[in-house]
């Protein structure tokens, strides 16, 4: 194809010249000029390689059905691998990449894969490799992605910024053709609030660069004009452009990509790139249009054949020629038009091939006035040409028997303009969850019974006509309106004029393949995109795979980025043809999101990088930071890990930390803990069946430690509830368990007890907690505390005591994470900075150290303290070593199934201590195996949960879940097996309180 | 997917947690046969067609509600909110009315 810029014509404006690249070559367009429209106008013919068989490829459309064009927009960051180039609106600096080559477009190596062709059938890689020679596969498959394949994704970030946002109207029209815009009116005007939105920059759709139909008297153009001035002056209405509905979801939600700033080289100050919307809607009208579809032959896919209305729309809205020469191939009346105009813009028309046998005689007579050769009664068989088209190979047919002639003739064309008919765009309506009709007429699917609220009008339902869109249009518009509550009067009529050449729309004989009766058999694609042919399609049918859903998934037809829009009914008939059914009873599959590629950064949205969820940060947050802690993320919590002094690393630090706390006095932030406020007449007999402890014993003012079940009866949850008063609990669970301790409580209160008179309240966030630990932790706080005797009469251990630190209100526990004398000590949020301060001022005198979640964590697994690694989902009481704290005497939640036999084995793995024989650091995750080498592992007997390193003892050690406990375990000679990181050392099972076993240091 | 939350009216699916089956009662307290246990935690019908099914608007309101859905078309049906916020009386009459349809 060599095409050309017409001297006049089109909606360019070419008085605004731009410059763009492609393939690093400078070339010049016009505003309103595609990328695609403008390479054809530079007389760019070779535009890309095929997905399989690198198949020199054209442009075939100029719209979102393109197969071909496929782009690598832009560079960087902000590339964009497998963009049509038929959409992509033209702007200065447009920067284009060919895709699928190597090493460059005209001459790729890869194109080989043509000559291997006839191996590289559906199924081809399975049968190849996956059989006996599977482990082939494993060699070969890097070499085979890189060969078969589209654009590739940057691995950059993108620097644009997408945003998301949500829309919520009476009545959404998706497209602004005729059909649309009279909808939009009709709803419109009865008072709607009405989205219209369009993927197009400009509304008209199909009347888009028309000239010579007239609506209501007015030009085509006019009359969209006038609509859009007239939806733009109502109150209630919005005009989309550049946006694509791509989803449509339950309950009439929609998913929408508008494209604010695609057409600009880089988005301007504070604008998104793109924004999705999630629409929510009473009523929707569906005027999505109608895709031409192809005629498969022989070379259909040469560089130069395209669809014949694309053809078209080039020449009227861009002013291009496709070709200098041009054959139409058509076996209805809409290419006619295609025929004629081109003819009147001064293209050479070199034949026009029509199967059909006679014409409608205005068509005939449009067709004879410009001289342009007619032959009927005949097809096209064959396309000829390398990188370019050269000829094009016709034979007669006979439409009553549907039969190919033997003579043949060859017409040189650089342009082959090719009409199968129109398909429906039902992919909206699909995925609506309406089964697809069958219309024999246009012989494709066009929408079935609604199941949600909307309605289908024009093209999209199979009314090819413009007056038959118009009124479809604005019925559907008035209903959709009427279905939200906006009564509407009577639609109007619309009159409407039509070149002599419209031609009419049920004049279809459905032609799907071309077969020459003897002569080479080349390729002939269905699925042009994914390089299906037709005989891939018998294939399928051959080797059994004959329902359209297998059809689909073994030949990969209609699975690409384009989702079949130009090769769906076309496969099915084919397949119909070949099972000798009728297209119905073959069927068709169901259309799935998006419509068209959706960018994952407008799914994305702004949660991305920091963003991606919410920061929450305890009340001491800045002291932390400013005290040069190494913040870390715990779930959503930013968490002191270490305060590192300078030239420490993670490790010193932490152990200094603990040893500290051991040794001295230490504090921690446990703000984080998850915190329920639990109060009413009925919370003791509340907590008494949630905890698996008793807690009818709980004094006021006293603590105590509990143990959650599910009710399979595996550990949810632990954590400590301290009785305020008669009525009133406040409960600390977990940090990551929070928010499910809550529900659950919240749930057995609204489903299983309603009865019961308790109140559950979330107060994890008003209250700001400090853990004190260590042998000076009494005295310090003492120190600052002079309302509370703090001596273990005055605060026995697990005592809960009101007190005035300084000024500020603060709650005691004696409770200890840490087996140390320890005190946490509770303010209310606001109080928290301040608290944090005052003690590490009052603890300069004791040699105070803050210590992090690293030291924490050390702290606790020297005492067999268990957490969230040990509190897996998997483990009960018994495995932890707790089963002491399930009770005998109650009913609690788990209880029946807790008991179990096979949850009470001997063999389960249980809480074990592991101490590295070999000095090496234990890693979270390593399996405990007997198998004394890496490479004989052995069967896995349990694996290692926490780890740290213990100053205390002075050993790297473990807590660990083990197949029979520790004491079965104590005299074997077990190894931790690490094989994904690598390591293989041995460990000492010992109990997993590896310090202070009698407790004696806490109960001072 | 929208579910009319009886408190705060229709919101996104987004707002809600599921909670599962609302059609299984939990055992009395003082039940011990284990095997009413294990039906009441592990065994669960899977019709085809309407289910009743506990929600919690845990981005609203935070009430558990018992929601009619069907799973094959889809459809959203009318919801109630469970717990002593339902009037015994008019709780009894949905109850009823809100029975799964085979």
């Amino acid at each position: 194809m060599s095409g050309y810029r017409l001297k006049s014509g089109g909606l360019v404006d070419r008085s605004k010249r731009l410059n763009f690249t492609f393939d690093g070559k400078r070339y010049g367009g016009f505003a309103g000029d595609t990328l695609a429209s403008a390479l054809l106008a530079n007389g760019v013919s070779l535009f890309g390689r095929s997905f399989k068989y690198h198949r020199p490829r054209g442009v075939y459309s100029a719209g979102p059905e393109e197969p071909n064009a496929l782009v690598t927009l832009r560079n960087a960051g902000r590339s964009e691998p497998n963009t049509k180039a038929t959409v992509v609106e033209l702007y200065e600096g447009l920067e284009a990449h060919s895709q699928n080559r190597w090493p460059n477009l005209q001459y790729d190596l890869l194109s080989i894969n043509q000559i291997g062709g006839p191996m590289l059938v559906a199924g081809f890689y399975y049968k190849t490799f996956m059989g006996p020679t599977r482990k082939a596969w494993m060699l070969y498959e890097h070499f085979i992605r890189k060969a078969a394949g589209l654009g590739a994704a940057s691995k950059e970030a993108d620097p644009d910024r997408y945003e998301k946002s949500n829309l919520f109207c009476d009545v959404l029209v998706v497209g602004a053709g005729p059909a649309g815009l009279a909808a939009a009116l009709a709803a419109g005007r009865a008072g709607a609030r009405v989205v219209l939105a369009d993927e197009n920059a400009q509304a008209g759709g199909a009347l888009l660069g028309e000239k010579e139909e007239t609506i209501d008297s007015l030009p085509a153009q006019d009359w969209v004009a006038q609509s859009l001035a007239e939806l733009a002056a109502l109150p209630d209405v919005s005009i989309m452009p550049r946006t694509t509905v791509y989803g449509y979801y339950d309950h009439n939600v929609l998913g929408a990509v508008e494209r604010v700033a695609d057409h600009f080289a880089t988005p301007n100050a504070h604008q998104a790139r793109q924004k999705h919307w999630t629409i929510r809607c009473a009523s929707v009208v569906l005027a999505t249009g109608a895709i031409e579809r192809p005629i498969v032959f022989d070379g259909n896919d040469k560089p130069g054949v395209m669809l014949a209305d694309s053809a078209r729309r080039f020449a009227l809205r861009q002013g291009i020629a496709v070709g200098r020469k041009v054959v139409v191939f058509t076996n209805n009346d809409s290419a006619y038009r295609s025929a004629v105009d081109l003819k009147d813009a001064g293209v050479e028309i070199a034949a026009i091939v029509d199967p059909r046998g006679d014409l409608s005689s205005p068509l005939k007579g449009a067709v004879q006035t410009r001289g342009i050769r007619l032959l009927t009664a005949h097809v096209v068989t064959g396309a000829k040409g390398g990188n370019a088209l050269k000829t094009v190979e016709i034979a007669p047919f006979n439409p009553e028997s549907q039969t190919v002639g033997e003579s043949r003739e060859w017409i040189a064309a650089d342009s082959l303009a090719v009409s199968g008919g129109w398909t429906p765009t039902i992919h909206l309506a699909s995925q609506a969850g309406g089964k697809p009709v069958f219309n024999a007429e246009i012989a494709s699917f066009v929408p079935g019974e609604a199941l949600q609220n909307w309605r289908a009008a024009g093209a999209c339902k199979g009314d090819l006509a413009l007056k038959d869109c118009l009124s479809a249009g604005a019925n559907a518009g008035a209903l959709a309106a009427k279905d939200a509550g906006f009564a509407s009067g009577t639609t109007p009529a619309f009159d409407v004029t039509l070149p002599a050449h419209a031609g009419s729309g049920g004049s279809l004989y459905p032609l799907w393949e071309v077969t020459r009766p003897k002569g080479p058999k080349g390729k002939k694609f269905v699925d042009l995109q994914h390089d299906v042919t037709a005989q891939d399609v018998r294939l399928a049918q051959c080797e059994g795979f004959e329902s359209v859903e297998h059809l689909k998934r073994y030949t990969t037809l209609g699975m690409a980025a384009d989702q079949g829009k130009t090769s769906n009914v076309n496969g099915l008939a084919l397949m119909a043809a070949a099972l000798e059914r009728s297209i119905p009873e073959v069927g068709t599959t169901r259309f799935r999101p998006p419509y068209t590629p959706v960018a994952l950064g407008a799914l994305a949205g702004r949660e991305t990088g920091f963003h991606i969820s919410p920061v929450r940060r305890t009340p001491m947050h800045d002291l932390h930071v400013k005290a040069g802690a190494d913040m870390l993320t715990a779930g959503q919590w930013m968490r002191p890990q270490v305060y590192r002094k300078s030239g420490e690393d993670v490790f010193d630090a932490y152990v200094r930390e603990a040893r500290r706390v051991r040794e001295g006095v230490g504090m921690v932030d446990v703000s984080t803990l998850g915190k329920i406020d639990v109060q009413g007449p009925d919370a003791q007999e509340f907590l008494n069946r949630v905890y698996s402890n008793g807690f009818k014993t709980l004094a006021v003012g006293k603590a105590r430690y509990g143990l959650m079940l599910r009710e399979d009866g595996c550990l949810f949850d632990d954590g400590t509830t301290w009785r305020l008063g008669e009525t009133r609990y406040l409960m600390t669970t977990t940090t990551a368990n929070a928010a499910g301790v809550l529900s659950h409580l919240e749930f057995l209160l609204a489903t299983v007890w309603p009865e019961m008179r308790v109140q559950v309240t979330s107060v994890t966030e008003q209250w700001a907690g400090i853990a004190v630990a260590g042998p000076k932790s009494r005295a310090l706080l003492q120190s600052v505390i002079e309302d509370l005797d703090l001596s273990n009469e005055g605060v026995p251990f697990m005592g809960v005591c009101p007190a005035t630190l300084d000024d500020i209100p603060v709650l005691v526990a004696r409770l200890s994470f840490s087996g140390e004398l320890a005190y946490e000590v509770y303010a209310g949020s606001n109080y928290g900075a301040a608290l944090w301060e005052k003690l590490m001022l009052a603890g300069e005198a004791y040699d105070l150290v803050p210590y992090g979640t690293e030291a924490l964590g050390t702290l606790r697994i020297e005492k067999g303290h268990v957490a969230g690694p040990e509190l897996d989902g998997r483990t009960t009481a018994r495995d932890l070593g707790l089963g002491g704290m399930t009770s005998r005497k109650k009913h609690y939640i788990g209880r029946p199934l807790m008991e179990r036999e096979a949850l009470n084995e001997d063999n389960r793995q249980r809480l074990v201590g592991v101490i590295s024989s070999n000095g090496t650091p234990l890693r979270a995750g390593s399996h405990l195996v007997e198998g004394k080498t890496a490479e004989q592992p052995g069967r896995s007997l349990g694996h290692v949960s926490s780890t740290t390193y213990s100053p205390a003892i002075d050993k790297f050690i473990a807590l660990a879940l083990l197949e029979g406990g520790w004491e079965e375990n104590k005299d074997r000679r077990l190894f931790a097996a690490d094989p994904l990181r690598g390591g293989h050392d041995p460990v000492e099972v010992v109990s997993p309180c590896f310090f202070d076993k009698d407790g004696s240091r806490m109960h001072v | 997917m929208r579910i009319p939350c009886p408190t705060c009216g229709e919101r996104d699916v987004g707002e809600f947690t599921y909670g599962g089956d609302a059609t299984v009662a939990r055992p009395a307290m003082d039940e011990t046969d284990p095997a009413v246990w294990n039906r009441f935690v592990y065994d669960r019908e899977n019709p085809r067609g309407a289910h009743l099914e506990f929600w919690q608007h845990t981005g609203g309101c935070r009430a558990w509600i018992k929601l009619q859905r069907n799973v094959l078309t889809h459809e959203v049906g009318a919801s109630e909110l469970v717990g002593p916020w339902s009037k015994p009386s008019e709780k009894d009459a949905q109850t009823k009315r809100q029975e799964p349809v085979e």
